[in-house]
């Protein structure tokens, strides 16, 4: 069994002790719910927009360290990114905690590699993953309201 | 006195190692381990007593009938029914709930009708009622529990009246360990002639089953939670009630003659039991039964209650832990969560120190909403447990302190 260490590093256990942007926008652009029947976690994202551009986001809601730690460090690491670019990290970090054979790639991730430690942990990876599934959920819902239009 | 360490020796899987650390198996209330006496029967059915069931005219086919039906026999005489034929098989507790909402509830159940459940009802006890109340324009009412877990009579009382066709309640909490005071449940439905199923997932490999003298009408069970394989479970009914339900499935065994016409029922059970059954799960789950009875409940319950008192002390001296359940009467569940870490974290770390415990709202998300918490992490215990894994799981906890601070 892998170390506990490599699951739990320090930033993890710092972000789910501090989570950051926590709370709520009140002139979101995008919202969305996220909802992990299995384990109860609970979380909400809301997204400010300029242009394409991802200009403020915050998270609440209640979940496991993983869960907790993965939304806020996933706050930080898409705040000024475009959409665009946001596709292509939610790609980059469902592979980092699924793909046991990938390598990790700490270029394209940056601190988000930290959630490496998740792949041993096969019942872990849907704690790592709701906050990105909500956040593409919030972005998909806005391409919804533009298709409709 | 029950001796642990030559059970024990009966369950082969208890032996091994997880991680290099020895397994304390505390995830009882999800599923039990098997003794090697149904490890046995399942295989000795297989290599040397396989046919299909009724109707075959040669030995082994037979032979399986009779080892169907004796599997039968030790069900009924377990739950202390009134003859076999008040045993229907299912694959489990689940099932049996479905059944009766699908036969006895669509046909009792109509528009403006009521089914009443209490709040601390495992899933299975709350959606198939609420199918064939959707279904019928019925509603489901639910009797409330206290804080600390005791099913609140009073307020069931005040549920019942002439729009009330069943009551389906959980004997044993798989969430709080609360144990439900059936007998006066069912004596106050019976007095406004309501009939009551009662839900005995929990109850039934904890302590001794009496369906006569709780006087229930419908009592399910499941074989994988009393020793024995998963796929097997049964469904007591009253003989009176099981005549007048229609049949649940169609299919071979159940019926007595068929043309493209007309098809004749057969006759309880087997109306309720469609096409093969799971023969050896039935064989084995009687070779369970057997292994329990053999142990006896009088030294079961015994040891479970000074474990369940040990873990009780040892869990709430344990910094910034909660018990979540605390009934008076309760048995051989430990819910608790621990502040400031989510509980399945707590079963992530645990794990690494060789303790299985579940984490979640155990298919209890009620029971998680009425009490306030989002998951809860739970030790449920089983006749081969001891205060050395107890302790084994005290240390895994403060593993998870040190971790987070």
């Amino acid at each position: 069994m892998s170390d506990l260490r490599d699951l739990y590093q320090e930033v993890i256990l710092d972000h789910n002790r501090s989570p950051r942007n926590f709370g709520r926008l009140d002139d979101a652009d995008l919202q969305a719910d996220g909802h992990n029947p299995l384990c109860g976690d609970k979380l909400s994202i809301t997204v400010k927009l300029t242009g394409d551009r991802v200009t403020d986001l915050r998270f609440e809601g209640s979940g496991c360290a993983i869960s907790k730690a993965s939304a806020s460090l996933m706050t930080e690491g898409v705040k000024g990114r475009t959409l665009d670019d946001l596709g292509r990290l939610f790609e980059r970090f469902h592979r980092l905690v699924t793909d046991q054979t990938a390598p990790v790639d700490e270029a394209g991730l940056g601190k988000l590699a930290v959630f490496a430690g998740v792949r041993d942990y096969p019942a872990r990876v849907k704690c790592a993953i709701l906050a990105w599934h909500t956040l593409r959920a919030a972005v998909d819902d806005r391409h919804d309201v533009v298709s409709t239009e | 006195m029950l001796d642990v360490a030559r059970i024990r020796g009966q369950f082969p899987i208890l032996a091994q190692t997880v991680g290099g650390k020895p397994l304390a198996y505390l995830d009882n209330a999800a599923t039990t381990q098997k003794p090697q006496s149904v490890l046995d029967a399942l295989a000795r059915y297989y290599a040397a007593g396989n046919a299909n069931i009724h109707r075959g005219v040669y030995a082994l086919s037979q032979d399986a009938t009779r080892a169907y039906e004796a599997a039968r026999g030790k069900v009924a005489a377990f739950l202390n029914a009134a003859e076999p034929a008040e045993i229907v098989f299912t694959r489990n507790a689940t099932e049996g709930i479905n059944l009766v909402a699908q036969t006895f509830g669509r046909r009792r159940i109509g528009a403006g009708d009521e089914v009443v459940i209490s709040g601390m009802e495992h899933h299975s006890n709350i959606v198939p009622w609420q199918i064939v109340c959707g279904e019928k324009g019925a509603r489901l009412r639910v009797a409330p529990f206290s804080d600390t877990g005791e099913l609140l009579v009073d307020e069931l009382a005040a549920l019942l009246g002439p729009r009330t066709r069943l009551v389906s309640i959980v004997h044993m909490s798989n969430s709080l360990g609360t144990v439900n005071p059936v007998e006066r449940v069912v004596d106050l439905a019976h007095r406004q002639g309501i009939p009551v199923l009662v839900d005995g997932a929990q109850a039934a490999y904890h302590m001794p089953v009496d369906v006569q003298a709780i006087g229930c009408d419908f009592y399910v069970v499941t074989g994988h939670k009393l020793y024995g394989p998963t796929g097997i479970g049964a469904l007591y009914g009253r003989r009176a009630l099981l005549e007048a339900m229609p049949p649940y499935q169609g299919g071979g065994d159940m019926i007595s003659s068929v043309t493209f016409e007309r098809t004749t029922y057969n006759e309880v059970p087997h109306r309720f039991e469609a096409g093969t059954p799971h023969i050896a799960g039935a064989v084995g789950l009687g070779a369970a039964l057997d292994f329990i009875t053999g142990v006896g409940f009088d030294a079961i319950v015994a040891h479970e209650r000074r474990l369940l008192d040990y873990a009780t002390r040892a869990l709430s001296a344990v910094p910034g832990l909660r018990l979540v359940g605390t009934a008076a009467n309760k048995a051989s569940i430990l819910s608790f969560v621990l502040e400031g870490v989510h509980a399945h974290d707590i079963g992530t770390i645990v794990d690494t120190e060789g303790v299985a415990i579940r984490t979640g709202h155990h298919c209890t998300q009620p029971v998680m909403d009425r009490l306030g918490v989002p998951a809860t992490a739970r030790a449920s215990l089983a006749l081969y447990n001891t205060t050395g894994e107890i302790d084994q799981l005290v240390a895994a906890l403060t593993k998870v302190r040190q971790l987070f601070g």
